[in-house]
C-alpha cells in the first residue's frame, strides 16, 4: 500500500474540513476501498474514518425511514423497522457478501463501491478506462460474463456491483449529502452517473462533500415487493442478473409498480420501461413479458454476456408474475 | 492508543498500514487466524470485533483502536476445546484445518446473530421474531467461509450438533 494518513472524523464539521483535502478519501467498513489499496487501484493520501458517525436508522415525520450512512449493512437488514416495512431492501442486502462483510460495510460505502469488473482491479496487467481515463479497456475483446448490457459506453463495460443499491433504486431512495458549498438532496437515480468517456467519474458527489444518509419514501408497492438474485453460485456472489420490484395492485389492475435492475448496467438500473408499459395493465404473463422486451429492447450484449438479455426478461417477468399471485 | 484482544491490550500500531490480520499474525504472535485470499472472499481469517464476526484482512487495525477482538486462541483457551471446537473434531467438520478458526469463530458469532432473531437470503418470514434453525439457514450463513477440502457437510453437522445442545 502507498503510505497514507488515518484519523478519525469527531463530526460531520471534522469530516467535511479534512475531506476537502487533495487526495483524501472517506473510509466506512473498508471492505472495498482497503481491498483498492492493497491492489495499487486507489492510492489516497489521507484516509478519513467516517464509520463511527451517522449510523442512526429511525423513522422519518412523513412515514419513510432514514439510514445513516455509516449504519452497517447488517443492521439495516436485521433492523424491525426495515423488515416489517421495506422487505425487499433487507432480503437485497442480504442477498449480498457474506455475513462478515455485511458486519463491516456501511450504506455511504455500499453506494461509493467500485465495479468487480477484474480488469479494474488488475492493475498491473490490464488497460482500464476507469481505472486510467483514455488508455483503452481490456474488457473488450475479454471476459464479459459479468459485465453491462444495459447503459455502458465504448469507453466502459463495468457493471454496478451492489445489491443494496439495487433495492435502494426501486424504492425512490433520496441521498442526503453534506458539502463545504452546502448540503443537498438527490434522488439515487440522479446520484449515478452516465460512463460516457469518462467512466472513472462514477457519481455526482465532489471532493468535499459527504453522503450522510439514504432517505426512504412511503411507498404503496411494499406489500408486494420482492428481490431476486440469479448469480453462478447460491450464495457469496455477485449478480448475473438481479430484479427488485414491487406492485400495487387495485381491481385486477396495476396501480402502479418499481422495477430496478442489478448486474445488467454500470449502475443500479431503473427500469423506467418496463414500469410505463406496466401501469394501468391488467397483471397478465403476457403483459409482464411485453414489459420486460420493452426494457430490455435497447440491450447491447457482449460475446460473453449475451445470455444475460434472455435472463434478466425471464427474470423480470417472473418475480412480477410471482407478486402478482394470491398468495401475496 | 489499544486494542483489547482476547482480554490483553496491545497498542494500536503507528502504521495505518497493518491490517488486523497481520497485527494478530505477524505481531502478537496469534497464527490461528488464517491468511487465506487476503481480499475478502474466502473468511480464513474471520475474527469478531465486538462480539461481531469480521474479516480481519480488510480491516485496518487501526480501526479496531478501542474495540475488543476475539480470535481463535480467545474462544478455545487452557481450560479445554471449545463446544464448537469439540463439534468439529466429532463430525469431521475439516481435513487439512486451515479455514477452521475462521469457521469457528465466525459459526460462533452467527449462533448469536440466530439467537437475536437476525434473518438471512433464505429465512422465509422476515418479520418472524425467532429463526427456525435448519441446514439451509446454516449453509447461507456461513457461505462466507470456504473450505477447499470440502467439509462443508461436517461443518453444517457441527454447528447444527452444538445448537442443539444449547436448546435442549
Amino acid at each position: 500500500m502507498t503510505p497514507f494518513d488515518y484519523s478519525r472524523a469527531a463530526s460531520a464539521a471534522d469530516a467535511l474540513s479534512l475531506s476537502g483535502r487533495s487526495g483524501a478519501m472517506l473510509l466506512g467498513g473498508g471492505t472495498n476501498l482497503v481491498d483498492l489499496m492493497r491492489k495499487g487501484v486507489e492510492r489516497p493520501m489521507h484516509l478519513i474514518d467516517v464509520s463511527g458517525l451517522f449510523t442512526q436508522i429511525e423513522e422519518t415525520p412523513e412515514g419513510g425511514l432514514l439510514i445513516g450512512a455509516a449504519a452497517r449493512n447488517g443492521a439495516v437488514a436485521a433492523h424491525p423497522l426495515v423488515r416489517a416495512r421495506y422487505p425487499m431492501l433487507s432480503r437485497a442486502i442480504l442477498a449480498g457478501a457474506s455475513a462478515q462483510i455485511r458486519n463491516m460495510a456501511t450504506v455511504g460505502g455500499n453506494l461509493m463501491q467500485r465495479t468487480r469488473c477484474a480488469y479494474f482491479a488488475d492493475v498491473a496487467g490490464s488497460r482500464c478506462n476507469k481505472r486510467d481515463p483514455g488508455v483503452g479497456c481490456d474488457a473488450r475483446g475479454g471476459f464479459t460474463r459479468y459485465h453491462a448490457i444495459l447503459g455502458a459506453s465504448e469507453a466502459c463495460v463495468a457493471t454496478h456491483p451492489s445489491d443494496m443499491c439495487v433495492a435502494l433504486t426501486a424504492l425512490d431512495a433520496q441521498v442526503r449529502i453534506l458539502g463545504v458549498e452546502g448540503d443537498r438532496t438527490i434522488p439515487i437515480v440522479q446520484f449515478y452517473r452516465a460512463p460516457d468517456d469518462r467512466p472513472d467519474l462514477e457519481t455526482v458527489l465532489a471532493q468535499g462533500e459527504a453522503i450522510v444518509a439514504v432517505e426512504l419514501p412511503p411507498s404503496s408497492v411494499l406489500n408486494r415487493s420482492a428481490y431476486r438474485k440469479v448469480r453462478d453460485r447460491a450464495s457469496y456472489a455477485f449478480a448475473l442478473v438481479s430484479v427488485a420490484a414491487g406492485l400495487d395492485l387495485r381491481n385486477s389492475a396495476i396501480e402502479d409498480v418499481r422495477i430496478a435492475l442489478g448486474g445488467v448496467a454500470p449502475r443500479p438500473w431503473r427500469a423506467f420501461k418496463a414500469e410505463a408499459a406496466l401501469r394501468g395493465q391488467a397483471p397478465t404473463a403476457k403483459v409482464f413479458e411485453a414489459a420486460a422486451e420493452a426494457e430490455l429492447a435497447d440491450a447491447a450484449p457482449l460475446p460473453g454476456n449475451a445470455f444475460k438479455v434472455g435472463l434478466a426478461k425471464r427474470t423480470l417477468a417472473a418475480v412480477l408474475a410471482e407478486l402478482s399471485g394470491d398468495g401475496r | 492508543m489499544a486494542i483489547e484482544i482476547n482480554g490483553r491490550k496491545v497498542e494500536t500500531p503507528h502504521d495505518p498500514r497493518v491490517s488486523l490480520l497481520d497485527l494478530l499474525r505477524e505481531r502478537e504472535g496469534l497464527s490461528g487466524t488464517k491468511v487465506g485470499c487476503n481480499q475478502g472472499a474466502c473468511g480464513a481469517c474471520t475474527v469478531q470485533l465486538d462480539g461481531e464476526r469480521v474479516l480481519s484482512c480488510l480491516t485496518l487495525a487501526v480501526q479496531a483502536d478501542g474495540r475488543s477482538v476475539t480470535t481463535i486462541e480467545g474462544l478455545g483457551g487452557d481450560a479445554g476445546l471449545h463446544p464448537l471446537q469439540a463439534a468439529f473434531v466429532e463430525h469431521d467438520g475439516f481435513q487439512c484445518g486451515y479455514c477452521t478458526p475462521g469457521q469457528i469463530c465466525a459459526a460462533e458469532a452467527m449462533l448469536r446473530e440466530i439467537a437475536s432473531g437476525a434473518p438471512s437470503y433464505v429465512t422465509a418470514d422476515l418479520s418472524a421474531e425467532r429463526v427456525a434453525l435448519s441446514r439451509d439457514e446454516v449453509r447461507e450463513r456461513m457461505s462466507g467461509n470456504l473450505c477447499r477440502c470440502g467439509a462443508h457437510n461436517g461443518i453444517v453437522d457441527a454447528i447444527l450438533d452444538v445448537a442443539a445442545r444449547r436448546a435442549a
